[in-house]
């Protein structure tokens, strides 16, 4: 992990915004990448820690992936799908234009 | 009305089943409460309708003799759950106007047992907070010392106030990182994480997948061995729900710990925490060792890095699941010209600050070039901190720790991300080692706050939390109430 108090950086922070789609007030980008560098900078201390040999874990529940046969069992209710959508349209969500 | 307000969970199960009650007297007791108490902020939706003929009709079960085991019990649910035709926001605007068309299977569970709902409780946006102060709609304000405007902590810190306060008899909570136990040590009241796998996550709005945890918030251990009796149960609609049956917990309740090792880790005793705490902590080791128990000093090594690996995990995988949000297929949306415009501005506008920095976090640390640094490295710390329990596990029954290391602390002191994220520093390493436990209260600090004290156990092990955790409750006799409590 790179050095702390300049992990990122505005141009940085814009690029992760843009990422995950997120609008980010001009005003709000300074504030916004000096917690970022805090919180980046705390988390740097795992650099600490020794963990060649050892394999990540991403689930604690030690069971495998149950299996269940390919069945539709809640069919018929695209109303209910759909109901919650801002737009929608003769059965499909509706979104801005995307092709010119 | 206030001798209502006075049984707990069990007793007023009892006093149901034994006809000296009706639910629909209690259930209208607590819903006086809910509008006496509205000052604190608990409630997001309450819904007086659905609580009048649910109590009704449990009042036939309990005449006709086909009761259930929560029959007639009023509470009040997080609102993380969704809840069908009531709306779920996870206290975040860009859900506002979010009305789930299913039910969540915790919540189902506690209807398919005779529990009545009150209402939807407040929570930190998303449940990414320790404070309640992330909510869209405004803290909840902790019922202990209601005129100083404590925070009740978070997430669940609508669920925790609304018991302390006796506005519910007992709620739902969602712990992540914490978010049970801390908010049930705030507010003087027991808080449960069950082991990851207990409860179904099918229908609770995802935060950090491999985590998140539902659980109980009670006034006493025996109200949240009841409680979770009815939510746990293996779902096939959870791909990591655990496929064992848990025994009945009430049958654990008197089992006491005599001969039972419990372990004592040196790395939670640290440099701030605030000495009421030590105290009380100290004065809990004496009180289990009377009744029994052997305790035996133990090293989890790696405690002081599952905050930093927390705070890798939690953000990447919040970061992933709440990429749905994107004013498409539910939720608010800002209109645009362009897709990729309506995509930034919805979810600009939409989440608030706290969010927006984990999703921040989250992108980061799973984006191109920084994955292995972060991502994987945090998992790989998991697995030590995992490891560490295990080890501790082979010498000991029971871990013994304080829940937090400061009692509530005074809402709108504006605290920067990090300092609240210390918060959890207790909490959160059993979370990431997917283990139960439990909060209770065992005392007053100087001020008359409450300190929680938290006890961990294996995995799958609720049945002797429960025995362990019932006896320091008997042994430490914590009886006060909340100043803002409804009368």
């Amino acid at each position: 992990m790179p050095n702390k108090d300049t992990i990122v950086d505005v141009p940085t922070v814009n690029k992760i915004a843009r990422l995950c789609r997120l609008d980010i007030p001009e005003v709000n980008k300074e504030s916004l990448t000096n917690d970022l560098n805090n919180i980046l900078g705390f988390v740097a201390q795992l650099d600490e820690v020794d963990t060649s040999n050892v394999e990540p874990l991403a689930s604690v529940t030690g069971h495998k992936l149950p299996l269940r046969s390919d069945d539709v069992n809640d069919g018929n209710i695209e109303d209910l799908v759909l109901k919650n959508a801002p737009e929608s349209s003769s059965g499909f969500f509706v979104v801005p234009k995307v092709i010119e | 009305m206030s001798e209502l307000l006075d049984f707990n969970l069990v007793e007023a199960s009892e006093a149901l089943k034994n006809k000296k009650i009706s639910s629909l007297e209690l259930t209208k007791a607590y819903l006086k409460s809910i509008s006496d108490t509205s000052s604190l902020g608990a409630y997001l939706e309450i819904v007086e309708n659905k609580a009048i003929s649910m109590a009704k009709e449990s009042d036939k079960k309990l005449i006709d003799g086909t009761a259930r085991p929560l029959e007639g019990i009023p509470i009040g649910i997080k609102d993380m759950f969704c809840t069908k035709d009531i709306k779920t926001t996870a206290s975040s605007k860009i859900l506002e106007n979010f009305v789930p068309t299913y039910e969540s299977t915790v919540t189902q569970n506690l209807w398919n047992d005779g529990a009545v709902i009150l209402g939807k409780l407040s929570c930190d946006e998303f449940a990414m907070g320790s404070s309640n102060e992330t909510a869209a709609k405004g803290n909840v304000i902790n019922p202990w010392l209601k005129n100083k405007k404590m925070s009740p902590g978070g997430s669940s810190g609508g669920s925790a106030a609304a018991v302390a306060a006796r506005s519910a008899l007992a709620a739902t909570g969602t712990d992540t990182g914490g978010s049970i136990r801390q908010p049930a040590a705030f507010c003087g009241i027991t808080g449960l994480k069950p082991t990851y796998g207990r409860c179904s996550r099918w229908g609770i709005v995802a935060f950090s997948s491999s985590l998140d945890q539902a659980g109980p918030l009670t006034r006493t251990v025996s109200d949240a061995a009841l409680m979770l009796n009815s939510m746990a149960g293996y779902d096939q609609k959870d791909s990591t729900s655990a496929n064992l049956k848990m025994p009945d917990l009430m049958d654990y309740l008197d089992k006491g710990i005599k001969g039972k090792k419990i372990g004592i880790p040196k790395e939670y005793t640290q440099d701030g925490i605030s000495e009421d705490i030590v105290k009380f902590y100290e004065k809990s080791i004496d009180l289990l060792k009377d009744e029994g128990a052997e305790i035996i000093p133990v090293s989890l090594p790696h405690t002081k890095y599952a905050l930093p690996a927390y705070y890798i995990i939690a953000p990447a995988e919040a970061s992933s699941n709440l990429a749905r949000y994107d004013g498409v297929r539910y939720g608010a949306r800002q209109e645009a010209s362009s897709l990729d415009e309506m995509y930034e501005l919805t979810r600009g506008n939409g989440f608030g600050d706290e969010v927006k920095r984990r999703i921040m976090i989250g992108t980061y640390v799973l984006s191109s070039g920084y994955y292995d640094a972060y991502y994987l490295k945090a998992q790989k710390v998991r697995r030590l901190i995992k490891e560490d329990f295990e080890n501790v596990y082979k010498q000991v029954d029971y871990i013994l720790t304080p829940s937090t290391p400061t009692t509530s602390f005074e809402l709108g002191k504006k605290q920067d991300p990090l300092t609240m994220y210390l918060n959890d520093i207790f909490t959160v390493p059993a979370s990431l080692a997917g283990l139960p436990g439990i909060s209770l209260p065992v005392g007053l600090d100087k001020s008359g706050l409450p300190i929680g004290i938290q006890l961990i156990a294996n995995s799958f092990d609720e049945p002797g939390l429960i025995s362990t955790a019932r006896v320091l409750e008997m042994s430490a006799g914590f009886n006060f109430i909340a100043d803002g409590a409804a009368k």
